[in-house]
């Protein structure tokens, strides 16, 4: 496997690589997000408490998934770097970072949205809003803390550090936020049993969720492609590459 | 070559130099103290100086305070030993780096937090703390400022190679910090309801563990990190 796996650390080689994911990425999530999300608004009921308001978990809820998700793949990148040095790992969490903030900020706001009519408040200060909130304080401090140094090696290696630390707090913050105050309702869809919800809904929100993730996956592929590109920029193949674009 | 230093000789001679150089600079000690107060007579002023209002919000203002005077003088930690150079010759010292920065980590708490803890029912007065609230105030204190020195020395570690690390400090830091400053309050805000904050304070202590033994490691390859 190991030998498999080892032409990927050549940036030239990870960088075409993406560059021939990225497609099938757009691809995936398109097809995707557009039956899911048309299975969702048009198709599925509505919810007998909620109402139509329920609508918008199809967005909230993957991005909810996706916002802690990519905190934890920025962790492993963070790990790899670390400890074998990999300097693709680098490039991937600076990738992660800016995304999985993005997803943070999505969460929260269709969070909000739905607040207003459900609870009658766009913000309450609920364990899971509040543990969010500071999820994306922990993401802004990784983005701030990459872009205060000026080596990028050396800031990457400070910003694998931090995201370990937030990492291992992620849990003792949640589950203390938790104990402070709890409003939200529990987990409906990622309990691996049966969810507790009605497959009509089901359906759509996995399809959704996967749409999602093929979105994040496309996007920080990119975000990796330029941050590879911005690494290596004297290397000749770098230079190339920018001369081709040029003719 | 001599044989080199046992660990406790080692930690015993830098917890001595970091004592002795930070009682050499008072000001040091001091003006986090007076930061302390300073940040707590502007709640009191600020929020209005009702006392059933102030004894309501009196656990959470003084530990906030306690938060803010401690990130305040973290930057001192290690700012002065990077700026001279002495930062890199204890790294490559053969002590493991975990021993040294457990001492550091110490002097720091010694020198700033302790005056803090011994301060704080004074200032719990002020605030018309409950009385009964006094105990849990002080145990949550002696437990929670070495958690806030041990987790903000990763951030200090961190930043302490760049130019303008303070304000980046509090944003890495003060997201870590929330744990420590919900269970103490809460336990505090328990006692002086006369119900038990036990479970409180054996959460708190359990944290203080943790960080005791892993932050260390932490701070370790992130003063690699920074001295590159």
């Amino acid at each position: 496997m190991w030998k498999w796996l080892h032409p990927y650390a050549n940036p030239e080689v990870a960088y075409q690589f993406t560059g021939k994911l990225i497609p099938w990425f757009n691809g995936i999530a398109f097809i995707l997000l557009s039956i899911g999300l048309f299975l969702g608004l048009a198709y599925s009921p509505a919810d007998y408490q909620q109402g139509e308001t329920v609508r918008i978990f199809y967005i909230h809820v993957p991005a909810a998934i996706l916002s802690m998700g990519l905190y934890f793949a920025m962790a492993i990148a963070g790990l790899s770097a670390l400890v074998w040095q990999l300097k693709l790992a680098h490039a991937a969490i600076a990738a992660i970072a800016p995304v999985g903030a993005a997803f943070t900020a999505i969460a929260l706001i269709t969070g909000a949205a739905w607040g207003k009519p459900m609870w009658g408040t766009w913000w309450i200060w609920d364990a899971r809003l509040t543990s969010e909130l500071i999820l994306l304080f922990l993401y802004f401090g990784v983005i701030a803390l990459g872009n205060a140094f000026e080596d990028k090696s050396q800031g990457a290696k400070a910003v694998s550090v931090l995201a370990l630390v937030g990492v291992v707090n992620l849990p003792i913050i949640h589950y203390s936020v938790e104990w402070w105050n709890t409003l939200h309702q529990g987990a409906t869809v990622t309990k691996f049993a049966a969810p507790s919800m009605a497959m009509s809904m089901y359906i759509p929100f996995v399809i959704c969720f996967f749409g999602c993730a093929f979105l994040a996956g496309s996007l920080i592929c990119k975000r990796f492609q330029g941050q590879v590109l911005a690494r290596n920029s004297l290397r000749p193949w770098v230079k190339q590459l920018a001369l081709a674009e040029d003719n | 070559m001599n044989p080199a230093l046992s660990y406790r000789q080692a930690f015993n001679t830098i917890l001595k130099r970091d004592l002795k150089i930070a009682l050499r600079h008072r000001d040091d000690i001091v003006n986090p103290l007076l930061f302390f107060i300073i940040v707590i007579t502007l709640f009191a002023i600020s929020v209005g100086a009702m006392p059933n209002v102030l004894m309501t919000i009196a656990p959470g203002v003084i530990w906030v305070a306690a938060l803010l005077s401690t990130l305040l003088s973290l930057e001192r930690l290690f700012k002065n030993d990077y700026q001279d150079g002495s930062l890199e010759q204890l790294l490559l010292s053969p002590c493991p780096v975990f021993i040294l920065v457990l001492a550091k980590i110490v002097a720091h708490w010694l020198v700033t937090s302790l005056p803090l803890i011994l301060l704080a029912p004074l200032l719990a007065m002020m605030m018309n703390l409950h009385p009964d609230g006094y105990l849990a105030l002080f145990l949550t204190l002696l437990l929670g400022t070495p958690i806030l020195s041990l987790l903000g020395a990763i951030g200090v570690a961190l930043t302490v190679a760049l130019k303008k690390g303070g304000v980046l400090l509090s944003l890495l830091i003060l997201p870590l910090y929330i744990p420590v400053l919900i269970l103490a309050t809460a336990a505090v805000e328990a006692a002086t309801m006369n119900s038990p904050y036990q479970g409180h304070l054996a959460i708190i202590a359990a944290l203080f563990f943790a960080s005791l033994i892993t932050a260390p490691f932490a701070v370790g390859a992130a003063l690699k990190v920074s001295t590159n």
